[in-house]
């Protein structure tokens, strides 16, 4: 890097001898660099707080019988089983369901240029749903699936889980086959494989640590969202595996136990918080390092 | 797909019956790859017209005034969305002001000062700061900077910017800790490391010969940032904020957790307000299905659609431009 600090100190000696415009400039560039340090300081101060504040809070409730007994009531020492269970459900059912289409729909992309705008459209719709606020999509499941069958079921989260999953795994894999070197695909055709194996065999295949990657903070995204599953599978305090029935989370439960009056409930939200941020923030991790490492195992 | 020559092996009957079989299955892969793709446009086109059409008697019912009322009254089922509005814009306004500066300065520190060692891991605990959760977010808001706003920022800058006119307007009233100030600075929290890790990616990107010939010039890493790698880069920067923007605007349980929940519009930034997503997840249980509630909601959700639709949009636009130069 050119602005190394020994650099920086070759050249202030040419800065010193022009006066007062010199030293002004010599001041801005320490004040900026200053606030530069100041606030990425700052930045990581705020996650260890949040760091910090889970772990001293969560820490406390972390026991067996949190993992093994279903909510309760306040006072009777209730568990998270149902909710770990109900997210588990849903983030794994919504994840088999947008995998395929996120990654055809990925394939179709990144392959089929030759549709021309409808690709170009479909790309952009993609982009939209990626940042669509979360909550709209609660509401939309909701009118399209809670509203005819008259009542919250699981099948209801999932879905709307599935609905923020798609679009990752969609940009995820058109990166990723983009990243695929053309020479292999010529390589593919010249063998005499037809397109689809081209695509399945040989694309997919080499592409595969990077889109891993991408399903899993996929995942870890789609494991810690509440907004969508409010109106949705709303949550229940008994356990239940039904997805025909209204089904517990740990994100909606966290919500309805942080702000309620009972002691044993907060103290259970603040459990649930710390599992479920040691849960997502484990799977980025792991999902980066697979990155690197295969990323450099291709190359 | 590409055209490809069947001939190239040299056995006839069995390639032939070989080609003829990959070009259906060609068929067959191509059909399923553009139903996905036309799947992704119906849930799109589905979420909109669900949308639009379940606000639609809430549109009808009050009219163009439907924006500018700010009556919220089950009761009487009197419905207005100003303050909803109002309330989002401001608290996204907050966010920005707040997140805009920081991001950059990680940036320019990740960039140009952090020791490479030292930048990756850093680099990695932002983006790791993206990843939590948005009701961990609300939680900690809850529990930590509720309390202290209410102790220690509130009454500290009542005193001292209270009694200044036009902006003191902004900093009276009781010191709740919950209000949108509060609100903006969770989201602030929260997309910081989404414009910072555009800024990183953009700065990064620049071509060395430009900053190079302006360090040779003895320009300070300040000027070579300023006069070079910002105008350069600016729409792409442009573009991760307001990707930041649309992140901001239809946060949901982070804001619900810090904001207060009143339906009240003022002037004071401590005072108790609400969002088009906190008033939608607060209020949604208690609407009944088909009535004009619930309407009222998805109309609100239509809006805050529309609102981060266009905000998307523009992010997408400057992204493509800044990214093509």
């Amino acid at each position: 890097m050119m602005a190394s600090p020994k650099s920086q100190s070759i050249d202030a000696g040419g800065w010193q001898r022009g006066g007062a415009q010199a030293v002004r400039r010599r001041l801005v560039e320490r004040f900026v660099s200053l606030l530069c340090n100041l606030a990425t300081v700052i930045v990581l101060f705020v996650l260890f707080s949040i760091l910090w504040t889970l772990v001293t809070r969560g820490a406390g409730g972390l026991s067996l019988p949190t993992f093994l007994h279903s909510t309760a009531a306040p006072g009777s020492g209730g568990g998270l089983a149902n909710a770990i269970i109900g997210s588990c459900e849903q983030t794994g059912l919504a994840a088999l369901i947008g995998t395929p289409i996120g990654m055809m729909a990925g394939i179709y992309l990144s392959e089929f240029a030759q549709d021309g705008r409808i690709v170009s459209l479909v790309r952009f719709v993609s982009d939209m749903l990626l940042s669509v606020p979360s909550i709209l999509v609660g509401l939309f499941i909701y009118l399209i699936f809670v509203e005819p069958a008259g009542h919250f079921s699981g099948m209801a989260g999932t879905l709307a889980l599935a609905v923020l999953f798609i679009p990752i795994v969609v940009r995820t894999t058109e990166d990723m086959l983009r990243l695929v070197p053309r020479a292999m695909r010529e390589a593919a055709y010249a063998l005499g494989a037809p397109g689809w194996r081209v695509i399945l065999n040989v694309c997919l295949r080499s592409a595969r640590g990077g889109i891993m990657t991408g399903i899993l903070l996929a995942l870890a995204r789609i494991s810690g969202e509440t907004a969508p599953l409010l109106f949705t599978s709303l949550g229940n305090l008994n356990w239940s595996t039904s997805l025909n029935a209204p089904m517990a989370s740990l994100p909606v439960t966290i919500y309805q136990y942080a702000g309620s009056a009972y002691d044993d409930w907060v103290q259970m939200a603040w459990t649930g918080a710390l599992l479920i941020t040691v849960a997502v923030l484990a799977t980025n991790i792991l999902a980066r390092w697979w990155l690197t490492r295969n990323g450099s195992a291709q190359q | 797909m590409m055209e490809l020559p069947s001939t190239i092996t040299p056995g006839d009957g069995a390639a032939m019956d070989r080609s003829a079989r990959g070009r259906l299955g060609d068929l067959v892969f191509g059909m399923i790859a553009r139903l996905a793709g036309w799947f992704i446009l119906l849930v799109m086109a589905g979420i909109v017209i669900v949308l639009v059409s379940g606000g639609w008697r809430a549109f009808s019912t009050f009219g163009p005034g439907f924006f500018t009322s700010t009556a919220w009254n089950p009761i009487s089922n009197h419905f207005g969305a100003a303050t909803s509005i109002f309330g989002t814009l401001v608290t996204t306004l907050i966010a920005l002001v707040f997140a805009v500066p920081f991001a950059f300065g990680v940036a320019f520190w990740l960039v140009e000062m952090a020791p490479p060692a030292l930048a990756r891991f850093i680099e990695t605990a932002v983006q790791l700061l993206a990843a939590v959760p948005s009701i961990i977010f609300g939680m900690w808001g809850f529990f930590i900077v509720v309390p202290f706003m209410a102790h220690y920022i509130e009454p500290t800058v009542t005193r001292y910017l209270g009694h200044v006119p036009g902006i003191g307007l902004l900093f009276r009233g009781a010191p709740y800790g919950t209000g949108l100030l509060s609100g903006g600075l969770i989201l602030a929290i929260m997309i910081t490391p989404f414009i910072c890790s555009v800024m990183t990616d953009v700065f990064v990107s620049i071509p060395a010969v430009l900053k190079e010939s302006a360090f040779g010039l003895g320009a300070t890493r300040w000027e070579v940032m300023r006069q070079v790698v910002l105008p350069w880069s600016r729409q792409a920067v442009m573009g991760g904020i307001m990707l930041g923007t649309g992140r901001a605007l239809g946060e949901t349980m982070a804001v619900t957790f810090v904001i207060g929940n009143s339906n009240r519009m003022g002037w004071s930034l401590f005072a108790p307000g609400n969002t088009i997503a906190s008033l939608i997840a607060l209020e949604f249980p208690e609407s009944a299905a088909g009535s004009l509630k619930l309407s009222v909601l998805l109309a609100l959700g239509a809006i805050l659609m529309i609102i981060s639709f266009i905000t998307l949009a523009c992010s997408r636009i400057f992204l493509q431009r800044g990214t093509a130069n």
